[in-house]
């Protein structure tokens, strides 16, 4: 054994130091090597990405560099566009947008009452920010509460005492529920929803009358077929979210319900509503209400429009929430009864929370199609920023025939809407996630 | 000690309606009842009220009287002496139509954008991530209306297909001279049979004899193609060996085809620009192509969300339990991923459709005349009778989604896990 090791002639006693790894194994070129060019089929790929995209900027780009901005109509743009690029040049015409955006977002709304459709837009992100951000100071959920009635005032004007006396009947139905649940569920909401009911039908009228006269707090009212653009879209949009998903909550409990019955009619409802497509909801509301309703009765045109819309959304809702409800183990309904919690507190307390937690992508996801969907109002006279007000736009004389601005203005707002939408659906599945942090 | 041999039965009384959750739900049903009763009998005796009020009637006649207007695109005969009943099935099926093509379109397209999305190549996947926020982020409406833009604005008239003095074309046609995109229309070349066996009078419409022997040879190339598979699985199952097949199966389906073309004399009539329009070929309505088209590219991106979640949703350990097997990559997608991730991805799939279907009354903004702009468009006008025209329409495309859902369910049911 010894001579073996005699006879090497040499032994190294110290490590050598790393190579650094071939070019082709490392920073850019390694990554373009994996991700780019991994094989013949990626290859292709990547080549055809690269055309398509070098195709779409190579037709865009000179249109998007030929933009003008300031013009007063799609002649003066081209001769502009012409004069500064050469005959055959073609250029965006940003100045409609420049020009005409008042109407894109606020429709025919009288121009100088734009700052109170403005304060109203403000004041519903003030008091949507505490019901989305629960790091906000729970005061201010005060304003959330007070803005239907205040953000109704503020954009359709009229006597502040209507919509605030509409919005008392819910504190009265809350107050004679605190005084009388001592007597139980039972007695308590059958107590107030006919406290309510009294109050609309026939206080609230006098008591409205009573308080115009003795504090007049009225501004110019405008009609509704004044709205139009984003913000009917918004106010559509923002009153069917907040009542769909309420009813879709509803509608999913009856349909999970043990009671035959109630079962039945909230499959029916929901399954009729799914089966149609929203453009004919729409049309019932403008067309058929008028049938269904006592005769002489006409009601706002938006309100049936918001009707009809959080009635499709919810039916959806109410499907997205029975998955949240399927995918519940059995154990938590099991356990919620063993603690001896009636139904309402198993679901308040137990159920719902973990169910609209599993739910919130689906339920999001409804909400920015509602959303979009907004747009359809036009079928029904209503000038939504998409088609109703492009059509305006365009039919006047100075710029007739401009397409792709207007469409691509719209589309991008509606696309910061949607896309915030699902931005927000992602943090709050974070922040509720409960398991494998 | 005396044993109780049964529980004291109190007396019913009736607080025990509303206090005994025996009885309670029985109340509430009861009550919820005569609520909706109530309201049903409201509605309709208001509307019976308001149809008095205005001198109407309740009934569905008009649907034989003449329906006097024209619709350019239609499956079936129909002039403008037709009825509004007829008008009213040429709307349907041109919703049809378009809803078929659009599933088609819109299936393959995102079956191929979601598995993209899912490609290692870094650049595929960000473009297909972009597709997929831009389409679904923004309204139907809007895509519909810049494609239709898009074909009227953009495209050619006809009669830029015209040489001028020199000799030059403005516009050209694609795809070896058959198909020329036009601002009216899209001509393309039409199906014909020089030996055609006629037609078939269903009494309502006429059914092509030739599209039938089409159908029934590709049954019949199915059907056999099945035998052979299954004989193939048979011998495989016995002796360990399977039967090479593919040149089979390429001979089952191909020759009778190739036969029943010969037998027909199938040909294409290709479109030739004459006088001021393309005629010889199909001239498809821009509004049309541009629904469909509008259509297939929003419910695909939807449709990509589907695939890739589905695909997501298999564990890697299958694949990788299909490698260790021995599995190639291209058997192991088809025989383990895929029948596992078809199973999460049928059922939202299935919505897909209806929500296709439905979107397709969109077809107004266009005016391409489907369900909606016929029976519920011009008909609804032409008559006055809002009513019937939209209940009727309500009910039929109920009828439709609920149709879809219950053929797509079957397919779903037969995917499904089959557990035991």
């Amino acid at each position: 054994m010894t001579d073996t090791t005699a006879a090497r002639a040499f032994v190294r006693r110290e490590m050598l130091p790393p190579q650094a790894p071939p070019p082709s194994q490392t920073g850019a070129i390694r990554w373009l090597r994996e991700n780019l060019f991994s094989g013949p089929l990626n290859t292709v790929l990547t080549i055809l990405g690269l055309s398509a995209t070098a195709w779409i900027v190579i037709h865009l780009y000179p249109w998007l560099a030929h933009s003008v901005w300031n013009a007063n109509s799609l002649s003066e743009c081209r001769q502009i566009i012409q004069a500064t690029w050469g005959e055959d040049a073609t250029g965006a015409c940003w100045a409609v947008i420049r020009e005409r955006w008042p109407q894109f977002l606020f429709g025919f709304y009288p121009s100088h009452l734009y700052g109170r459709a403005l304060l109203a837009l403000v004041l519903l992100f003030a008091a949507l920010a505490p019901v989305l951000f629960a790091g906000l100071p729970r005061r201010m959920l005060w304003l959330s509460a007070a803005y239907p009635a205040l953000g109704y005032w503020l954009l359709w004007g009229g006597s502040f005492w209507y919509p605030a006396m509409l919005m008392a009947g819910f504190a009265v139905a809350a107050l004679a529920w605190r005084a009388l649940s001592a007597r139980g569920a039972l007695v308590a909401m059958p107590a107030a929803v006919a406290a309510a009911l009294v109050w609309w039908f026939w206080l609230a009228g006098p008591v409205t009358a009573g308080l115009d006269a003795a504090l007049p707090l009225a501004i110019e009212a405008v009609r509704s077929d004044k709205f139009g653009g984003f913000i009917l879209a918004v106010t559509i949009g923002v009153a069917a979210i907040s009542l769909s998903l309420p009813l879709g909550i509803m509608l999913a409990l009856g349909r999970k319900s043990d009671m035959f019955l109630v079962k039945a009619l909230s499959v029916c409802f929901i399954e009729f509503i799914r089966g149609v497509p929203l453009i004919t909801l729409l049309f019932v509301a403008s067309l058929l209400l008028n049938y269904f309703l006592p005769p002489g009765s006409n009601f706002d045109i938006i309100l049936r429009v918001v009707i009809m819309v959080t009635i499709f959304a919810a039916a959806y809702i109410a499907e997205v929430i029975r998955g949240g409800l399927a995918a519940l183990p059995r154990g938590q309904y099991e356990a919620a009864d063993s603690l001896g919690l009636t139904y309402w507190q198993a679901q308040q307390l137990i159920i719902l929370p973990q169910a609209l937690k599993i739910s919130i992508p689906g339920i999001v996801s409804t909400f920015i199609g509602l959303f979009k969907d907004t747009t359809l109002v036009v079928f029904v006279g209503l000038l939504d920023p998409l088609k109703g007000i492009t059509d305006a736009v365009r039919a006047t004389i100075e710029w007739k025939g401009i397409y792709w601005e207007p469409y691509i203005f719209v589309g991008a707002i509606f696309f910061a809407f949607n896309f915030g939408m699902s931005r927000y659906s992602m943090y709050l599945e974070r922040k509720l996630k409960r398991d494998h942090r | 000690m005396s044993i109780a041999d049964e529980a004291p039965k109190p007396a019913f009384r009736l607080s025990m309606l509303i206090y005994d959750t025996r009885y309670r739900s029985l109340t509430i049903q009861v009550v919820v009842f005569l609520l909706v009763m109530a309201g049903a009998a409201w509605l309709i005796d208001n509307t019976a009220r308001n149809l008095q009020a205005l001198g109407k009637d309740f009934n569905f006649g008009f649907l034989w009287n003449r329906a006097g207007y024209d619709i350019s695109q239609r499956l079936v005969e129909y002039t403008n002496d037709s009825t509004h009943g007829r008008a009213m099935l040429v709307g349907l099926l041109n919703t049809l139509l378009v809803a078929f093509l659009g599933c088609i379109a819109a299936t393959v397209l995102g079956v191929f954008i979601g598995v993209l999305r899912l490609s290692p190549n870094w650049l595929a996947a960000r473009l297909m991530t972009v597709y997929v926020e831009v389409f679904r982020n923004v309204p139907l409406l809007l895509w519909i209306l810049m494609i239709y833009a898009v074909f009227t604005e953009v495209m050619p008239p006809p009669n830029a297909f015209r040489p001028n003095a020199e000799g030059v074309t403005a516009a050209q046609m694609v795809l070896g001279d058959s198909v020329a995109f036009t601002n009216r229309y899209t001509a393309i070349p039409d199906p014909l049979f020089s030996r055609s066996l006629g037609n078939i009078d269903l009494g309502i419409f006429l059914v092509s004899v030739d599209l039938l022997a089409i159908l029934a040879v590709l049954t019949g190339s199915w059907w056999v193609n099945r035998r052979l598979l299954r004989h193939a699985t048979a011998v495989q199952e016995a002796t360990g060996l399977r039967p090479v097949t593919w040149w089979k199966s390429l001979l089952i389906w191909l020759v009778p085809l190739a036969v029943l073309k010969v037998a027909l004399g199938f040909h294409l009539g290709y479109p030739e620009l004459k006088g001021f329009n393309f005629t010889g070929g199909i001239n498809v309505s821009n509004s049309f192509v541009a629904l469909w088209l509008a259509l297939s590219l929003y419910t695909g991106a939807f449709i990509a969300e589907i695939v890739r979640a589905g695909i997501l949703a298999i564990s890697r350990g299958q694949t990788e339990a299909a490698y260790a097997l021995g599995l190639r990559p291209g058997r192991t997608m088809s025989l383990v991923i895929l029948p596992q991730a078809l199973r999460v991805i049928v059922p939202p799939l299935i919505s897909q459709y209806l929500n296709l279907t439905k979107n397709s009354s969109l077809a107004i903004a266009v005016g391409y005349l489907d369900l909606r702009g016929t029976l519920g468009g011009i008909t609804l006008n032409q008559t006055g009778r809002e009513l019937e025209a939209i209940l009727l329409m309500m009910l039929i495309y109920l009828a439709l989604s609920l149709a879809i859902s219950g053929v797509m369910n079957i397919y779903n049911a037969s995917v499904r896990l089959k557990e035991r």
